[in-house]
């Protein structure tokens, strides 16, 4: 147990490392993209409007938290996976010394986990000074963490199963793209037909909107959605494991 | 390595790789001793680095396998992995870390402590004469240099065997011969190298004993100097009308001028030189080494 702990820190420490040189644009970029929806969503479009009773900008910001969580989450531990994977070739470095395959896995996750919490907590706190209605809990920040770690998780997937870089951004165009929009982030579920509702509700990024949003608002915690969350995250790493046992036939 | 007992380290057994419909290695059958430098010639292509992706533990074969030192490469490859070293084609260094940050990865995942850890990492540096570009990035570093600090990541837990795949491909003539001699020297202090090649000179540089594999099959196992002597030492090469060169071999210098002198006026120029292996190679396959 110590020892897996030990090799996860050992395959953490590198990424973290490659971080360490360029900290500062990696998490601004990050930033550009949350921080035009909350601009053009928040403010541009919401205004006047209401959602579930409360007003559309602090229904809008746990979503926008959640996006970010997602993509950055995703990107940071699938973008470094690939580089090692297919630049730098040094995966094949891990895959040859005694880390198990569960210990690589989790740690190659932990970049992305890092990234995204940092990117979405910082949306967290620009949500909150802007819409004082929102509450920041312990709860809400390990909502958060489980999120991120359930998102890098499946970006650890898609860069183990997916073996271009071209085909990484075809996923990114027709999988995520989708779903940040769709997943309950800009609008309420509960204005859709239940079919779409049902659909919705296989996305992943719906669970850890609905979740973000009933803590950073204090309405009924939903049980189900962040076990739900919790099993999407079983199931990536699972994947993830699978792709890797795969990977040398 | 006269006088040795020979020890088997690395044994193949009817090792065979498909890919779908391509049979990348065949039926291989070889031996590597213990303390040997051997290499693995061939044109790209003929299953060099499949052989060594599946030595490695990398890839798994169709049929067949491979112990290294007693363990099996699939059944045990924990075992193989803790003494095996490998300086893959590609490097395999992460560019954007310094020399010591990525030995220091390395370190951590083979499971040095941290005391440990910063002997060797100090100790091999100067091994790799590399001390003074501990800190700078991998990738300000020239190729000679890149492929020294490759080298210096997988000797880090003291492997006994070094597996190089193509490690002087794209550098220049002065990094070459200093990697030789980096190489030579750990051959010398007791690490088994296998080393995948195609440059013919490098094997006849370096190895005691050279398997050549074509399209996947072996096709001669033995020292430069026998697999030179079975097809001749001396080599004639006549040619003619300034298009085409033929070939002969001889078993010595005698009978080659013997030959030459028996040859018609008009035959053109004609050399008499030492064989090599590349001659050896040609006469096997019928093809040069790199053109196949």
């Amino acid at each position: 147990m110590l020892r897996a702990l030990n090799d996860i820190y050992s395959v953490f420490w590198v990424d973290l490392r490659n971080l360490r040189h360029h900290w500062r644009t990696t998490i601004a970029t990050s930033l550009v993209q949350p921080l035009l929806y909350l601009v053009a969503f928040g403010y541009g479009l919401g205004g006047g409007i209401s959602l579930d009773g409360v007003g559309y900008l602090a229904f809008v910001i746990p979503g926008i938290v959640a996006l970010t969580a997602l993509s950055t989450s995703f990107n940071g531990a699938a973008s470094k996976l690939q580089v090692d994977r297919f630049f730098y070739k040094s995966f094949d470095e891990l895959l040859m010394s005694p880390v198990s395959l569960y210990s690589i896995v989790i740690g190659k996750a932990l970049i992305g986990v890092v990234r995204g919490f940092i990117s979405s907590f910082t949306m967290l706190l620009v949500g909150f000074a802007l819409s004082p209605k929102l509450i920041v809990s312990p709860l809400l920040v390990l909502v958060l963490l489980v999120s991120c770690f359930v998102f890098a998780l499946f970006g650890v997937l898609a860069a183990l199963v997916i073996n271009s870089h071209q085909s990484m951004s075809t996923f990114s165009n027709l999988v995520l793209l989708p779903m940040t929009f769709l997943s309950g982030t800009f609008f309420s579920l509960n204005q859709l037909p239940d079919i779409a509702k049902a659909l919705l509700y296989l996305l992943p990024l719906t669970h850890s909107s609905s979740t973000l949003r009933a803590v950073a608002l204090d309405t009924q915690f939903p049980w189900l959605s962040f076990v739900a969350l919790i099993g999407f995250g079983i199931a990536f790493f699972a994947g993830c494991v699978l792709a890797l046992k795969r990977a040398s036939v | 390595m006269a006088g040795v007992v020979l020890e088997a380290f690395i044994v193949t057994e009817q090792l065979t790789k498909c890919y779908s419909q391509i049979r990348a290695v065949q039926d291989l059958d070889m031996q590597v001793y213990a303390g040997e430098f051997f290499g693995f010639l061939g044109p790209n292509g003929a299953g060099k680095t499949t052989t060594i992706r599946i030595m490695t533990t990398l890839t798994k074969p169709t049929s067949g396998g491979v112990r290294i030192n007693g363990f099996d490469v699939v059944k045990e490859a924990d075992e193989v992995k803790k003494i095996i070293g490998v300086v893959q084609q590609h490097l395999s260094l992460d560019r954007d870390l310094t020399v010591r940050e990525n030995m220091e990865f390395r370190a951590r995942i083979h499971h040095l402590g941290a005391t440990e850890r910063k002997k060797r990492i100090s100790e091999l540096l100067e091994y790799v004469e590399l001390t003074d570009c501990a800190d700078r990035m991998v990738n300000t570093l020239s190729g000679g240099m890149q492929k020294r600090a490759a080298i210096a990541c997988s000797l880090l837990h003291e492997p006994k065997v070094l597996f190089l795949d193509e490690p002087t491909v794209g550098l220049d003539a002065q990094g070459r011969r200093r990697l030789w001699d980096l190489l030579r020297r750990l051959n010398m202090d007791g690490t088994t190298i296998f080393l995948t090649t195609h440059y013919i000179e490098e094997a006849e540089a370096l190895c005691h004993r050279v398997g050549i594999i074509h399209h996947g099959r072996l096709i001669a196992l033995d020292t430069p100097l026998a697999l030179r002597e079975k097809l001749g030492l001396v080599a004639v090469e006549a040619h003619v009308n300034n298009k085409e060169t033929h070939y002969k071999y001889f078993a010595d210098r005698a009978s080659a001028t013997r030959y030459v002198q028996s040859l018609p006026a008009n035959a053109g120029t004609v050399i008499i030189r030492d064989s090599n292996l590349e001659d050896v190679f040609v006469e096997l396959t019928g093809e040069k080494v790199g053109e196949a």
